[in-house]
């Protein structure tokens, strides 16, 4: 296949899977809706990561407490005020989570590799530990949030359709702003941080503002898939900030496959999905409580077979068969080669 | 505080900051040589305290022995764990990206922890410390220290010592830290670096389940162990500078320092103390205190 035909498969593929999601409530149950709905949540928290570690090339290791601020500020505004507008609720959350990524970035920028990971989730700890042992968060119990926000009439998050709806609005809106921001030049520059900084700067990219801004970007869209936990949930507890949120997030894009934002997508559905099989009781039985058994294998067997996650499959299919028909060829011509030296 | 108290937190910081040292020193080590970021390093640390859980009657059944003959064993089989996991798992994974790493070790976690699950259970388990060490010593007129945190500590030094002696004076150790630096080079000099790798895995893997064996008296036997103490040795392992044992054993006292007291003093703060102590840390210094390399 050449390059515009793999680019069109790309497309083609996006696009069915946002028409399948489109027409997902048609055909599922209840419990479908909300199990994609929530992978779709996660979709969201996985696609900011995914411009962090997979476009820019910082490995975040805290990015759940952008997930767990946004959560925390929908709880703690809509009790302050009183008010349940979405108009003003959605934007402040997302507001709040990105200053304190601002903050986080700013500091943490100045490390680089595992001391990178490992300040950013010093960072995130230090959030946890907030609200889990200060009277702010309400401790270990979290906060139930006093109502679900809404529109006026017009959309009540209260209805899971409608909150389907609107998550689906939102993953569409995230997915197409990313896809815009990457081809724009600003992350044409992220990419360049990525691949090698001090070229970047040898050019003249002053490149500590631009990992900035993937910073901030990163944990306001966090803050969204939080603030959209927080509405679905109805509840936000600490463990939305806990590191083992994080870990998952970022197991979720290396399984996706890093570098390409539908891989960010993959690797949440696949996650989910994978967990939900081997957890049902339908398939193992008595066996599925011990489901990590199973989840763990299949991600040790992906780590080992496919290098570049579930996204480079088809590349290795292709590769393959590429490599097939080149050793068919070399095996006529070699032929050839002795005919003609007999002859 | 008095006298006894601040003597007695002192002993016990000591003992923490040890015992996370002998786990950190593996995944230093594991991280710094190999180049390899091992997150299953703290499953060895909860498989070590549920063998010294598990194979004590085992062991007490077939050579009769107590604590110290399943210590024994169970660094013998630690060894050969060691050595077949880098086989079976890790010799491919020198060439990948560190996040395939991340990716594989992270599934490790999930099947050693469910593995765990279906041996022994969930439950959370206490072990006795050997008879011989049972006893208490008396500080001041009041308190006492019991003599198997005294153990632990003399465990956790000699075994540092004894790295600190392989790594600078022996031709081993020399060989190792070569590999570490140039891969190829040494490989070109006809040393078998796949085997030199192999067999530094391997101690990784023991010393870090002796630690979990060791530790299991002192703080009993629970699911989840492992990663709690991973994420604190991986702090460790990043204030200290990576790949330097040096930095890994005065990271992980401070550690043991700032812990222990803070739950003493500040107990509101105390689990976020370590991370703000990291956080300063590497903003002062972002290689952490010992640089390698």
């Amino acid at each position: 296949m050449d390059g515009i035909g793999i680019q069109r498969g790309k497309l083609a593929f996006v696009l069915l899977v946002f028409l399948g999601l489109a027409a997902w409530p048609a055909v599922a149950g209840n419990y479908g809706v909300d199990l994609v709905g929530k992978i779709m949540i996660s979709s969201i928290f996985a696609l900011s990561l995914e411009l962090l570690v997979g476009t820019t090339g910082l490995v975040c290791f805290g990015q759940a407490a952008f997930f767990g601020i946004g959560a925390y500020a929908a709880a703690l505004l809509m009790s302050q005020s009183g008010s349940s507008s979405l108009w003003w609720l959605l934007p402040a959350c997302v507001v709040c989570a990105g200053l304190y990524a601002l903050a986080v970035g700013a500091l943490s920028l100045r490390t680089r590799g595992v001391y990178f990971i490992m300040v950013t989730l010093a960072f995130a700890q230090m959030a946890y530990y907030v609200v889990h042992d200060t009277p702010l968060g309400g401790g270990t119990d979290g906060i139930y949030l006093p109502g679900k926000p809404g529109l006026g009439t017009w959309l009540d998050l209260d209805k899971p359709l409608a909150f389907y709806g609107f998550t689906y609005v939102c993953l569409l809106a995230v997915f197409g702003f990313l896809a815009l921001l990457l081809r724009s030049s600003f992350g044409r520059a992220l990419a360049g941080v990525r691949v090698n900084e001090q070229r970047m700067r040898a050019t003249g990219f002053s490149t500590f503002p631009y990992k900035l801004a993937s910073f901030t970007i990163s944990g306001a869209i966090a803050g969204l898939a939080g603030f959209l936990f927080a509405v679905k949930d109805g509840v936000v507890n600490p463990e939305l900030m806990s590191w083992h949120q994080s870990g998952a997030v970022l197991i979720m894009i290396i399984l996706g496959g890093l570098g390409h934002l539908r891989g960010a997508l993959i690797g949440a559905f696949a996650l989910a999905l994978l967990e939900e099989f081997f957890k049902s009781e339908a398939v193992f039985g008595a066996f599925a409580k011990h489901w990590h058994l199973g989840l763990g294998f299949t991600i040790i067997l992906s780590a080992a077979m496919l290098p570049r996650g579930l996204v480079g499959i088809p590349a290795l299919w292709r590769e393959r068969l590429e490599g097939r028909a080149r050793a068919l060829d070399a095996k006529s011509s070699s032929k050839e080669g002795i005919r003609e030296a007999v002859v | 505080m008095d006298i006894a108290t601040f003597l007695i937190q002192c002993l016990n910081a000591l003992q923490y900051g040890l015992l996370l040292f002998l786990v950190a020193s593996g995944l230093t080590l594991i991280f710094g040589i190999m180049g390899v970021i091992n997150l299953a390093h703290g499953s060895f640390y909860m498989i070590g305290a549920y063998m010294a859980y598990a194979l004590a009657p085992l062991v007490g059944a077939t050579f009769g022995g107590g604590f110290f003959s399943t210590l024994a064993v169970g660094v013998v089989l630690s060894v050969l764990f060691g050595y077949a996991l880098e086989w079976a798992f890790f010799s491919f994974l020198y060439e990948r990206d560190h996040l395939q790493q991340v990716l594989m070790t992270y599934g490790l976690i999930l099947v050693f922890e469910e593995m765990r699950s279906l041996i022994v259970g969930d439950d959370v388990h206490g072990v006795d410390a050997p008879p011989t060490l049972a006893g208490s010593l008396p500080l001041g007129e009041l308190m006492t220290y019991p003599v198997y945190r005294l153990f632990v500590s003399g465990v956790c030094l000699l075994l540092a010592a004894g790295m600190y002696f392989v790594f600078t004076r022996t031709r081993l150790g020399m060989m190792i830290r070569a590999g570490s630096t140039n891969r190829e080079m040494v490989q070109s000099l006809g040393i078998d670096i796949k085997f030199l790798y192999r067999l530094v895995f391997a101690a990784g893997v023991a010393i870090a389940v002796l630690a979990g064996m060791v530790a299991a008296p002192v703080s009993s036997v629970y699911p989840g162990m492992g990663n709690t103490v991973l994420i604190v040795c991986f702090v460790v392992v990043v204030i200290g500078g990576i790949g330097s044992i040096r930095g890994a054993l005065l990271a992980a006292l401070l550690i043991g320092v700032v812990d222990t007291f803070g739950k003493v003093l500040l107990p509101q703060a105390a689990g976020v103390l370590v991370y703000v102590l990291m956080a300063l840390i590497l903003l002062w210094k972002p290689d952490g205190l010992f640089k390698v390399g």
